[in-house]
């Protein structure tokens, strides 16, 4: 009697599951499909938009494409003498060097923080996580009346430099470099003499790999699309950013046209290449999740 | 574990070479600045933050005639944003040698000490520009702390075909304006004749200065601010009423769905300034040789006043090394036949300078406006109408206040005249917080 019932609930139970599973299945992948149609629907409105000339922009279907896109490119590399691209040059150097520089100072900073003990450890660790809370926003007035005291306002290092250290990316690093990193491992390399040094660039750092990746693409991005930032800091339009570039094609006071077709261009150009970047590292979170595999 | 090394040393060489290959671009991007940097041992090097297209082409005719004064534009988006960063910069020392500033910004950057008085060097330009605009850039005292630039005369602009479709008439009259605005509500109501847009305070500040208004005035060392006087009530309740029968559409200015309401001619007229052909034939490409330009409608039948919408200045800030070069470089930006020919040609300016506003450069209508030939002649006639304007050293706060509450009265369609009165306490708060002295 028992057996049968108990060879009942074996038999049913599963089939009320996935019963469930079917039924309560459908509102998450709705909801997700919801949220991919929202993010994505201002990508594609850029994409059909960035086609449309001037005259086609306000008053043809939004989601019809336009004849425009060739002119649309021709007429923003041409914009005062190729400005264009000399924004997106600037942006992938505050990006592409302020992202490394960042990754690697993280990795530093993760792995002493999580693998070495030290006085004042827990300190530094707490006033880092204060600087995560911390709006990013809030310092770029700040930071450039000291760039200014300093005679570095308006210069490429003022971007750089702030955008090099990232409360976040240190604490990514310590956790990672504290989850990925074994004690033994490093306590094996110093029994075979291994100077520390060595020790962080040949074994902690290739561990720690995967996380600086992902600090690296936080910070590319982050710097990519900082705006407020470069805005206060630059005054000389040759060194702006691809961001505060463009805004000043929008705004060029009330008697000049606003720029539009050429800012919607120029803003599909600046978010390829961070759709190119993140296809092109993506692999190494791939990597990720087959040596977490491996290790465990 | 030794097995992961060439994937992270494969990792750390990608990384290595992109940050070289970004240095490279540094080296390349910075080496045109060093190298001019080196220059400006010999000649006077000037920096110029200013927004208007083309100016970079005008201050080449300078730096070919001045081999010892060379300026630079640096260009920057037009707004209050700028004018943050401007004081931000100066309050660095490191503001740039030349700033274009709209007109009623100037009080702002004065009261912060961002600006030179170049009156020993420009002062004998006044005879050059209408008195009120030059009172614009003394404020009333005897330094000059910028000069005139441009100038935006308020001007009434429409669909000549869809005004001749519905039978109105243009209007001489705001009674007669609202008359039209009701009438084309009952003929087609798909269709609106303009909209009150809350988003750029500075055309309800020109319909206010129109009708009299003087917003911030001064006695002895006290400040008067009056945002809230009877003109501005007058015209806050007559644009307040239009949108609360909905005979006007409420929608802000300078949206896509705006360009192209006015491009499909859902919105058949615009009130706005001498420079508008230029916004329209991007905002409206379609509307080509069927709009028209007539003067301001009035409070009273007979008057000719008109009030202005934009117009800025070039001014020397304290914190350049060399006032004045940057001063004569001023002057002759917006004096010089061949240089206010330029601006107007390169820059779309609507000269400032009197003798500029007719003839030369601006013979002929604009391109957009081709079928009204005498267009720039009307143009002129209708600037030297313009009201005084008075602004004071807060603009910028009246200008938000403006945005925040006007902008819910006309989303919501309440009273304007609430909205009016919050933005005259904001502002009254803001001048006394700064430490003004502010009577009544």
């Amino acid at each position: 009697m028992t057996i049968t019932t108990a060879e009942r609930t074996r038999a049913v139970a599963p089939v009320t599951a996935a019963k469930q599973r079917r039924k309560g299945g459908w509102i998450p992948t709705l909801g997700l499909l919801a949220g991919a149609v929202y993010t994505l629907f201002p990508v594609l409105w850029v994409l059909i938009a960035s086609t449309k000339s001037i005259d086609q922009l306000f008053s043809t279907f939004t989601l019809l494409p336009g004849s425009g896109l060739f002119t649309n490119l021709h007429q923003l590399s041409a914009y005062r003498g190729g400005e264009f691209w000399q924004w997106m040059l600037n942006s992938a150097l505050y990006a592409g060097v302020g992202g490394a520089l960042s990754a690697l100072l993280s990795g530093v900073t993760g792995y002493a923080l999580a693998k070495y003990r030290f006085a004042g450890r827990a300190a530094i660790f707490n006033i880092l996580l204060a600087g995560v809370l911390m709006p990013p926003v809030v310092l770029a007035v700040p930071q450039y009346l000291l760039f200014a005291k300093a005679g570095l306002a308006d210069s490429y290092w003022s971007v750089l430099l702030p955008s090099v250290i990232s409360p976040y990316g240190i604490y990514l690093a310590r956790i990672y470099a504290a989850g990925a990193i074994p004690d033994d491992v490093l306590e094996a390399g110093r029994m075979d003499g291994t100077s520390e040094w060595r020790l962080f660039r040949s074994v902690a750092l290739p561990m720690m790999a995967p996380g600086l990746i992902t600090v690296f693409l936080f910070q590319f991005v982050a710097i990519w699309n900082n705006f407020l930032l470069p805005f206060v800091m630059l005054g000389d339009d040759h060194k702006f950013p691809v961001t505060v570039g463009l805004y000043t094609l929008l705004l060029q006071g009330a008697n000049a046209p606003a720029l539009y077709t050429l800012v919607i261009t120029g803003a599909l150009l600046s978010v390829l290449p961070l759709i190119a970047l993140f296809l092109s590292l993506q692999r190494f979170w791939r990597l990720d999740l087959l040596s977490g595999a491996v290790k465990s | 574990m030794f097995s992961d090394a060439p994937r992270g040393l494969r990792l750390a060489l990608g990384l290595t070479s992109a940050a070289v290959a970004a240095m490279l671009v540094a080296g390349c991007g910075s080496s045109g600045s060093a190298s001019s940097a080196a220059s400006s041992s010999g000649p006077v090097h000037l920096t110029y933050w200013a927004w208007a297209p083309g100016l970079d082409q005008v201050v080449s005719l300078w730096n070919k005639s001045h081999p010892n004064i060379q300026v630079t534009v640096e260009k920057q988006a037009q707004g209050d944003d700028l004018l943050t960063k401007v004081i931000t910069a100066s309050k660095a020392g490191s503001a740039p040698d030349l700033v274009q500033a709209e007109y009623q910004a100037l009080p702002t950057l004065v009261s912060n000490n961002v600006l030179a008085d170049i009156s020993a060097q420009d002062g004998s330009a006044a005879s050059t520009f209408a008195s009120g605009i030059w009172k614009q850039v003394t404020l009333g005292t005897n330094a000059v702390y910028a000069i005139p630039q441009d100038s935006g005369p308020l001007m009434f602009y429409y669909r000549t075909d869809l005004f001749k479709k519905y039978g109105l008439t243009v209007p001489t009259t705001w009674d007669q304006f609202k008359a039209d605005a009701e009438k084309l509500r009952a003929e087609d109501s798909s269709k609106y004749l303009t909209t009150f847009s809350a988003n750029d305070a500075g055309l309800f500040a020109g319909l206010a200065q129109q009708a009299g208004a003087q917003w911030w005035t001064t006695s002895g060392s006290s400040w008067k601010v009056s945002l809230d006087d009877a003109a501005t009530q007058k015209v806050a309740s007559f644009w307040g009423g239009l949108v609360k029968e909905g005979a006007i559409d409420n929608q802000p200015m300078y949206t896509p769905a705006w360009s192209k309401a006015l491009d499909d001619g859902t919105q058949i007229a615009w009130v706005s300034a001498v420079w508008a052909p230029g916004v329209l034939s991007s905002s409206a490409p379609s509307g080509k040789g069927k709009w028209a330009m007539a003067p301001l409608p009035q409070w009273t039948a007979g008057q000719n006043v008109t009030g202005s919408w934009g117009g800025s200045s070039t001014a020397v800030s304290a914190d350049s090394k060399n006032k004045a070069a940057a001063a004569q470089f001023a002057l002759w930006l917006n004096t010089d036949p061949q240089a206010v020919a330029a601006l107007v040609k390169d820059s779309y300016v609507y000269p400032a300078a009197t003798d500029a506003q007719t003839g030369g450069a601006l013979a002929t209508a604009p391109d957009y406006l081709s079928n009204q030939p005498d267009f720039y002649t009307q143009a002129a006639k209708i600037a030297a109408t313009t009201a005084p304007a008075a602004w004071g050293p807060n603009v910028n706060t009246a200008y938000s206040a403006f945005k925040d509450a006007f902008g819910k009265a006309a989303q919501n369609r309440t009273d304007f005249l609430t909205a009016l009165n919050t933005v005259q306490q904001t502002t009254l708060a803001d001048m006394k917080t700064q430490g003004f002295t502010v009577s009544g």
